[in-house]
């Protein structure tokens, strides 16, 4: 089912939560709501779901406009992010409660129904559990326990809010594969909220990161992390490094120095450089580079992480260096970015 | 030498936790207090009711009960329990529903309210019926107009009973469902229950333990309650006499034996309602802190 928001804007007690949002979602994708939290993401899920109405707005499910639909007319399948399963229900009667509920001819048979939850048991590798109750099981048994329940009702969207939110760093990389295979194996349309990038990245066909109420970008992971098209997603995804700069004659400048990057299109005047810093190419002699002085130098991972002090007014930036690099050892070092962005400054 | 103060520090026994400083004397001293007191203060008297009841043997017991005022003041008590504790949980309910899951103006004033009764002398909320319902009354002109009976009646000591029970299933509910929140009910809906169904299914088995440790004390309070009931019930013998009040006038007229086997009953509805609560609580223990979240 292609889900489409359009122009949405939801006010909380006069506070905009979310303004003017608009999204495409199209049918059988894996979507990622990335943001840090008081960014509008869980609203937006909320929003799609129906458990809040948009203040202005649409929300279309194909070609219907959804936006009055009650959340039980949607026939979404919701992930809560502490998963909310019925703790005096059965593994079995959780996952078979939205076909118990139904009326009239469109309810099941118990016995189709105990069918019915064994099938998704086994689909998302808990079979035999059916008679645990929601306390005897772990985190990570807790969150396919909710994801079976909300498949169970064959929902038009699969909506989850940080599903993976509660569980320690191992499980979650195991259950994001999971989760990805169970997408592909079942091919329903799916929207994820999480603050965690890495997960973002990994698992969505394509990641909407928000920020204040807005959608900064949407793309695959590979457009997000090469090309951001503002200074927040360039910050906020990956490692970045940024230092104000001057634009003048087609060149960067850094106080009186250009440094040696060049940027025809850009306006004149005031702007900020971004880059990775793993992206950069160091240089023997300052001949149009940024130049600083080491001033810290930590050691993470396979890298060596370098801060450096920037001219005159001692902009901190950081570059990486192989661990075994001789530069580490200096006093001072001379790069210049590879890949770069500028942004005018606000 | 060996210090006496450190060897008092090392754990006894395993139940000794590390962490409990006081000496035994002051422990020892502590559970005195709280024994003698609670038996002193509650004990006594309950085994005074039940040696005064039977005082003067069995038959006089069983002959205390089944006097005919007696039995129509056991009536009318079961009867009120009857009317005014489920209304009280049906109330309770909507009242903690709309204070834990909803936002509204007032609800500070709501809950402010509930709490009313507790706070209120008993007898004044019987006086301020007798100021509404009173011949003299706000509205007793209209009522007697129309011939409906509300004082020194079976309604009149309802509507007290009503409101001085009212906070005890409310404000066991309250606490319990703001803490469980609206999550459940969320995925319920998401699931495709209707409200009904969230409810029934979902929103009173999460809190039915509350619930009936709730109904016991309500129940207890409504058979037992005396300053209210006793403003608004004139006291007419096998008509609008409950057990307390009969009990009172029983003891008022020194016939001791029969008001303290009506009383014997009254405490033994206590003593019910206490061993049912332990039961409960040692029966789903596990269940109960279950469902105080997991």
């Amino acid at each position: 089912m292609e889900v489409r928001v359009a122009n949405v804007r939801k006010e909380f007690e006069r506070f905009p939560a979310l303004q003017d949002v608009s999204l495409d979602i199209k049918s059988g994708e894996l979507i990622a709501l990335l943001g840090p939290s008081g960014s509008g993401k869980t609203t937006l899920l909320r929003l799609i779901a129906g458990l809040e109405r948009p203040t202005k707005g649409k929300i279309f499910f194909g070609e219907e406009d959804a936006s009055q639909k009650s959340i039980q007319e949607r026939n979404v399948g919701f992930v809560f992010q502490h998963y909310a399963l019925f703790r005096h229900m059965t593994v079995a009667d959780n996952i078979g409660f939205g076909l118990k509920v139904r009326h009239g001819p469109t309810r099941p048979s118990a016995q189709e129904i105990r069918r019915r939850a064994s099938e998704l048991l086994d689909l998302v590798q808990l079979s035999g559990l059916e008679k645990r109750y929601p306390a005897q099981l772990s985190g990570g048994q807790r969150q396919r326990v909710a994801l079976a329940r909300a498949m169970a009702i064959e929902p038009a969207v699969l909506l989850l809010d940080e599903p993976f939110g509660a569980l320690d760093a191992q499980v979650r990389r195991e259950l994001r594969r999971w989760l990805r295979d169970i997408h592909d194996a079942t091919g329903h349309t799916t929207v994820f909220v999480t603050h965690d990038q890495e997960e973002a990245l990994e698992l969505a066909d394509r990641v909407v990161v928000m920020s204040q109420g807005r959608i900064e970008q949407v793309g695959t992971a590979d457009e997000i992390y090469d090309t951001p098209n503002s200074p927040f997603v360039y910050g906020f995804i990956g490692e970045s490094s940024s230092l104000p700069v001057k634009v003048e004659d087609g060149q960067v400048w850094i106080a009186d120095r250009p440094i040696g990057l060049s940027a025809p299109q850009a306006p004149q005047g005031e702007a900020t450089l971004f880059f990775r810093p793993h992206d950069v190419e160091l240089v023997d002699e300052c001949n149009g580079c940024i130049a600083g002085t080491v001033v810290a130098s930590r050691r993470v991972a396979d890298t060596r992480r370098v801060e450096l002090e920037i001219g005159g007014e001692r902009q901190r930036v950081e570059v990486e260096l192989p661990v075994d690099h001789p530069a580490a050892q200096k006093s001072r070092i001379a790069f210049r970015p590879r890949r770069w962005k500028l942004f005018p400054a606000a | 030498m060996a210090d006496p103060e450190i060897k008092s520090y090392a754990p006894h026994h395993e139940s000794q936790s590390a962490a409990v400083t006081e000496s035994r004397p002051a422990k020892a001293v502590l559970m005195i207090v709280s024994f003698a007191f609670l038996g002193i203060f509650l004990l006594l008297p309950l085994i005074v009711v039940f040696n005064e009841a039977f005082a003067k043997g069995l038959s006089a017991y069983t002959e205390a009960l089944t006097n005919p005022d007696t039995r129509s003041a056991i009536h009318l008590t079961l009867l009120v329990a009857a009317i005014s504790v489920p209304l009280n949980v049906v109330f309770g309910i909507s009242a903690a529903w709309a204070i834990a899951k909803f936002e509204f103006k007032g609800k500070a004033f709501l809950t402010t309210l509930i709490d009313l009764p507790f706070s209120v002398s008993p007898v004044i909320s019987g006086l301020v019926y007798v100021l509404l319902f009173g011949a003299q009354g706000l509205l007793g002109a209209w009522l007697k107009a129309h011939g409906i009976v509300i004082l020194f009646a079976v309604p009149g000591i309802v509507l007290a009973t009503i409101f001085v029970t009212f906070p005890f299933v409310a404000r066991e509910l309250i606490p319990l469902m703001q803490e469980q929140g609206n999550g459940d009910e969320e995925a319920a809906l998401s699931l495709g229950a209707n409200g009904w169904q969230a409810f029934w299914y979902v929103t009173l088995p999460n809190v039915k333990w509350g619930l009936l440790y709730g109904v016991l004390l309500c129940n207890a309070r409504a058979m037992g309650e005396f300053g209210a009931v006793s403003v608004v019930s004139g006291h007419i013998r096998g008509l609008t006499n409950t057990m307390p009040l009969h009990v009172e006038i029983l003891y008022n007229e020194y016939n001791a034996a029969a008001a303290f086997a009506v009383a014997s009953l009254l405490a033994g509805l206590a003593l019910v309602t206490l061993v049912l609560k332990t039961l409960l609580e040692m029966r789903y223990g596990a269940e109960i802190a279950a469902t105080r979240g997991h």
